[in-house]
C-alpha cells in the first residue's frame, strides 16, 4: 500500500513537472512566435527563381462560380502570352471564411500574391501592411483617371493606388413580370419613381386568410443591398449626404431629411405592410422562388438567376428617383498585390503583369459576358450592345451617378443598421431614437479609425 | 561495452516504455492544446490584428476595454455574457431532467432498447451544422414545418428565431436535444450500477416507487449527475456553433439575443481583426468556466454510503 501511494505520489510530482515544464517552454516560444517575419522570408528566399525559370504566383478569390469560371479563362489566356509565369488560383474558400482564411495565411508567410478583396475591406489590409502599392509607371494616375469608372478612385490611399478592379457593380430594381401582370399592372412599366414604387408595392402585395404573406410586393432586406440603398440613394434622395466629404462624420441623423429618408426605409414594412425579410427563405431567395413583387440587388444577381432561377420571368430598370434625384451604390471587387509577392522580384513582376492583365477592357468584357458585373474600363462599359442590353442597361445606366461608400468596417456598419431596424420592426422601439443609436455606433468605428490615421 | 540501460529492472522499463508511449499523446496535447491556449494568454495583453507579424505589448488594455465595453449601452459584451449564462441555466437543469426520464423509461423496457438508444443517440454524432440547417427549416417563420403544424391546430405562428425574445430558447432547445443521447447513455450505465438487491430489501420495508427513486436511485446516481452537470455546463459556456449556423450571418441576432461570449471571440478575431480584445475575452471566459466547474464539483459532490 505504501509503496503504490509513493509511486503514485512520484508520478503525480512527474507530471506536475512535466506541466510546468511545458508552460515555460509555451511563454518562452510564445513571443518567438508572434513575428511571422521569419516564416514569410523563407520561402521567398527559397523560391528566387534564376532568369528564365518558370515563375509561380498564387491568386486568390473566394468561392462563386461565374467569377471562379471567368477568371480561369482568363488565367489561361495570360498563361499563353506568358509562359514562364504560372499562376495557381485558389478560389476553395466559401465567402464567410474569405477573410479568415487570408488571415490565417499570412502570418504564417503562405497564402495568395494577388487578391480579391471587396473595396470595402481595403482600408483594413492597407492598415495592416498587407497591400503593397501598385508601380506608378504601370498603372498612372492618369492612366486611371482617363480609362477607368470614376468609382476605381477608391483605390487610392493617401495618394498611391492600391488596387484595381476588373468591374464594378451597381445597384437596380428587379421586377417580377409574372406578378406585376397578376396584380393588374404593367409589367412594361415598373415603377420610376419613389410613389410609384410605393403605389405598386402594395397593389402587388397578396395576404392569405389569416394575414401571412402569398406575394410580397417590396420586402426591404437591410441583410441584403437594400442598406447601401438607404445610405447612398434614399438619404441623398431626401437631401441628406451618408457621410462628411473628408469620411470623418456620420450625417444620416444630421437633418430632418435623414430621418425622413429612414422613415421611408422603414415604411414598407412597418407601414404599407409590402414585405417582411425574414420570410421565404431570405434575401434575394424570396425574390428567385417569385414570392416578391420588387427587389433592389447588383448586376452580380443576374448571373445567379440565371442559374439557379432560368425560368423567372423578370425585369430590371434603374433604381426609382425622388425629388428629381436619381442615385445608386457602386461597389466592386478589386485586385491587390500582397507582401508576399513584394518580398521577391520576380514574383513581383509577375504578379504586375497578371493585374495589368486581368484589368484590361478585354478582361472587363469577358467578365460581363460571363459574370454579368459591369466591366471597369469606360471602353468596355460603353459599349453600346451592353446599354441596350435590357438587363444591364439599367445597371450601366447608373454607372455616371453611382456613389460608393468609404468603409470602415462594412460589417459592422451593415448591423448597426440592421439592429436599428430589427428594433423598429421587431420590437417597436422609437424609429428616430434607432437611427440615433446606429449613428452612434458607427461614429465610434470612425472616430477609432481616424484616430489612429 | 553495453548500454546502461541493460541494468534497469524489468519493471523499472517496462514504466519507461509506459512514459515513452505517453509522451506521444503528451506531445500532441502540449503541441495541440496547451501551445495555443498559453500563446493565447500572451496575445492578450497585445494589440494584435494578425496581419502584422507581432502586436505590440499593451498589458491590461484590453480588458480595461472589455470591462469599459461591459457598460456601454447595448453592449453586445454584457450581452454576450449574459445570454451564455441563461444558455447554463436554461440548458443544463432541462438536460439532466429530459435525460433521467428518458434513461429511467429506457431502463424498463426490454424489448427494442437498441432501438431507442440509437433514435435517442442519433442527434450527438450528427454535426452541429447539419442540426443547425434542419432547424432552421423548422423554425422558419410561416413556411417552417414546426409554423405549419401550429396553424394545422389552429395555433398562432411562433416567430422562434425572428424575436429577439424566443430566439435564445429555440437554440438553447436544439442543443439539449442534440446533446439527450449522450446524457441518457451515461445516466443508463449509472443506473445498471446501482445492484438490484437495494430495491428489493426497499420493497420488503414497505418502500413506494418515488421513495425508491428519492432515496436510492438519485442519491447513487450522483457522480453520475455531478459529470453530466460539469460537462453540460462547460459545453453550454462554450456555445457556438449553432448559434454561428443558426443567426444571420452568424452574428448572434436578432439584436443580439443569441449572441454568446465564443461568438464575440469568434467575430472580433476573425471578422474585426482585434485579436487582443478576442483572446482576452478567451481569457476570461477560461477562468468563467473554471470557477464555475470547482463550484458545481463542490456543491454537488455527495458523498453516498449505504
Amino acid at each position: 500500500m505504501r509503496t503504490k501511494r509513493t509511486a503514485e505520489r512520484k508520478s503525480s510530482l512527474v507530471i506536475g513537472l512535466l506541466v510546468i515544464l511545458s508552460l515555460l517552454l509555451g511563454a518562452c516560444a510564445a513571443p518567438a512566435a508572434a513575428p511571422a517575419e521569419q516564416p514569410a522570408e523563407a520561402p521567398a528566399e527559397a523560391a528566387a527563381p534564376a532568369a528564365g525559370e518558370t515563375v509561380e504566383i498564387e491568386y486568390w478569390q473566394y468561392n462563386f462560380d461565374v467569377r471562379i469560371d471567368a477568371m480561369n479563362q482568363l488565367i489561361e489566356q495570360f498563361e499563353a502570352e506568358n509562359p514562364n509565369i504560372k499562376v495557381i488560383h485558389n478560389s476553395d474558400v466559401p465567402y464567410d471564411d474569405f477573410r479568415n482564411k487570408i488571415a490565417a495565411s499570412v502570418p504564417a508567410g503562405v497564402g495568395p500574391d494577388v487578391a480579391t478583396l471587396f473595396y470595402g475591406w481595403q482600408s483594413a489590409w492597407i492598415d495592416a501592411g498587407y497591400l503593397v502599392p501598385l508601380p506608378e509607371d504601370v498603372f498612372a494616375p492618369d492612366m486611371v483617371a482617363d480609362q477607368f469608372s470614376p468609382l476605381a478612385q477608391a483605390g487610392y490611399v493617401e495618394g498611391e493606388l492600391y488596387s484595381l478592379p476588373t468591374a464594378v457593380r451597381t445597384l437596380a430594381l428587379f421586377y417580377n413580370k409574372d406578378l406585376m401582370e397578376a396584380a393588374g399592372l404593367d409589367p412594361e412599366s415598373p415603377p420610376t419613381t419613389l410613389q410609384e414604387l410605393e403605389e405598386q408595392a402594395v397593389a402587388c402585395t397578396v395576404l392569405n386568410d389569416d394575414g401571412t404573406y402569398e406575394i410580397m410586393g417590396f420586402p426591404v432586406s437591410p441583410t441584403g443591398q437594400a442598406h447601401h440603398w438607404f445610405r447612398e440613394v434614399l438619404l441623398r434622395q431626401f437631401g441628406q449626404q451618408p457621410y462628411s466629404d473628408d469620411g470623418t462624420q456620420v450625417l444620416w441623423n444630421a437633418s430632418d431629411g435623414g430621418y425622413a429618408a429612414w422613415n421611408e426605409f422603414l415604411k414598407f414594412e412597418t407601414e404599407l405592410k409590402t414585405g417582411d425579410w425574414r420570410l421565404f427563405d431570405e434575401d434575394p431567395n424570396f425574390f428567385l422562388n417569385g414570392h416578391a413583387c420588387f427587389h433592389i440587388d447588383g448586376s452580380f444577381r443576374l448571373g445567379t438567376i440565371a442559374s439557379s432561377a432560368p425560368d423567372l420571368n423578370f425585369g430590371v430598370t434603374e433604381l426609382p428617383e425622388h425629388n428629381g434625384i436619381k442615385s445608386t451604390f457602386g461597389s466592386y471587387w478589386t485586385h491587390g498585390i500582397t507582401k508576399k509577392a513584394a518580398e521577391d522580384p520576380a514574383r513581383f513582376d509577375a504578379a504586375v503583369k497578371f493585374l495589368q492583365f486581368i484589368t484590361t477592357p478585354d478582361a472587363g468584357r469577358l467578365w460581363v459576358d460571363v459574370t454579368g458585373e459591369l466591366p471597369a474600363q469606360l471602353e468596355a462599359a460603353n459599349d453600346p450592345a451592353l446599354l441596350e442590353d435590357p438587363e444591364l442597361g439599367a445597371f450601366i445606366a447608373g454607372l455616371p451617378y453611382a456613389h460608393a461608400t468609404f468603409f470602415v468596417d462594412e460589417s459592422k456598419d451593415r448591423q448597426a443598421i440592421l439592429d436599428a431596424y430589427d428594433a423598429v420592426t421587431l420590437t417597436g422601439a422609437d424609429p428616430a431614437a434607432e437611427l440615433d443609436f446606429a449613428v452612434e455606433t458607427v461614429q465610434e468605428l470612425l472616430d477609432e479609425f481616424w484616430a489612429s490615421h | 561495452m553495453k548500454p546502461k540501460l541493460v541494468r534497469l529492472t524489468l519493471r523499472q522499463r517496462q514504466i519507461l516504455w509506459a512514459y515513452a508511449f505517453m509522451a506521444v499523446s503528451l506531445v500532441f496535447f502540449v503541441v495541440i492544446r496547451w501551445y495555443p491556449t498559453i500563446l493565447a494568454f500572451n496575445i492578450s495583453f497585445r494589440d494584435w490584428n494578425v496581419f502584422e507579424g507581432s502586436g505590440p505589448w499593451v498589458g491590461l488594455d484590453n480588458y480595461a476595454d472589455i470591462w469599459k465595453d461591459l457598460f456601454k449601452p447595448r453592449s453586445a459584451v454584457r450581452a454576450a455574457f449574459w445570454n451564455t449564462i441563461r444558455y447554463v441555466v436554461f440548458g443544463v437543469p432541462s438536460q439532466l431532467v429530459l435525460a433521467l426520464g428518458v434513461a429511467l423509461l429506457l431502463n424498463q423496457i426490454t424489448r427494442f432498447s437498441g432501438f431507442f438508444r440509437a433514435v435517442y443517440f442519433i442527434p450527438f454524432v450528427t454535426s452541429f451544422v447539419a442540426v443547425a440547417f434542419v432547424w432552421n427549416w423548422l423554425y422558419a417563420p410561416q413556411t417552417g414545418l414546426i409554423n405549419q403544424m401550429l396553424a394545422a391546430v389552429g395555433l398562432p405562428m411562433q416567430p422562434f428565431l425572428n424575436s429577439p425574445d424566443q430566439a435564445l430558447p429555440s437554440i438553447a432547445a436544439v442543443a439539449v436535444w442534440r446533446g439527450l443521447g449522450f446524457a441518457i447513455i451515461i445516466f443508463l450505465a449509472g443506473l445498471q450500477q446501482i445492484p438490484e438487491m437495494y430495491y428489493e430489501a426497499a420493497k420488503i420495508d414497505g418502500a413506494n416507487r418515488l421513495q425508491m427513486f428519492w432515496r436510492i436511485t438519485l442519491p447513487l446516481l450522483n457522480s453520475v449527475i455531478v459529470y453530466l452537470a460539469v460537462l453540460g455546463a462547460i459545453s453550454f459556456l462554450r456555445m457556438f456553433d449553432l448559434v454561428q449556423n443558426m443567426t444571420f450571418q452568424g452574428r448572434g441576432g436578432p439584436l443580439k439575443s443569441t449572441t454568446t461570449v465564443v461568438l464575440e471571440v469568434y467575430n472580433e478575431g476573425f471578422a474585426s481583426y482585434n485579436m487582443g480584445y478576442a483572446a482576452a475575452l478567451t481569457v476570461i471566459l477560461f477562468f468563467l468556466i473554471l470557477v464555475i466547474t470547482v463550484i458545481q464539483l463542490r456543491l454537488l459532490t455527495r458523498r453516498v454510503e449505504y
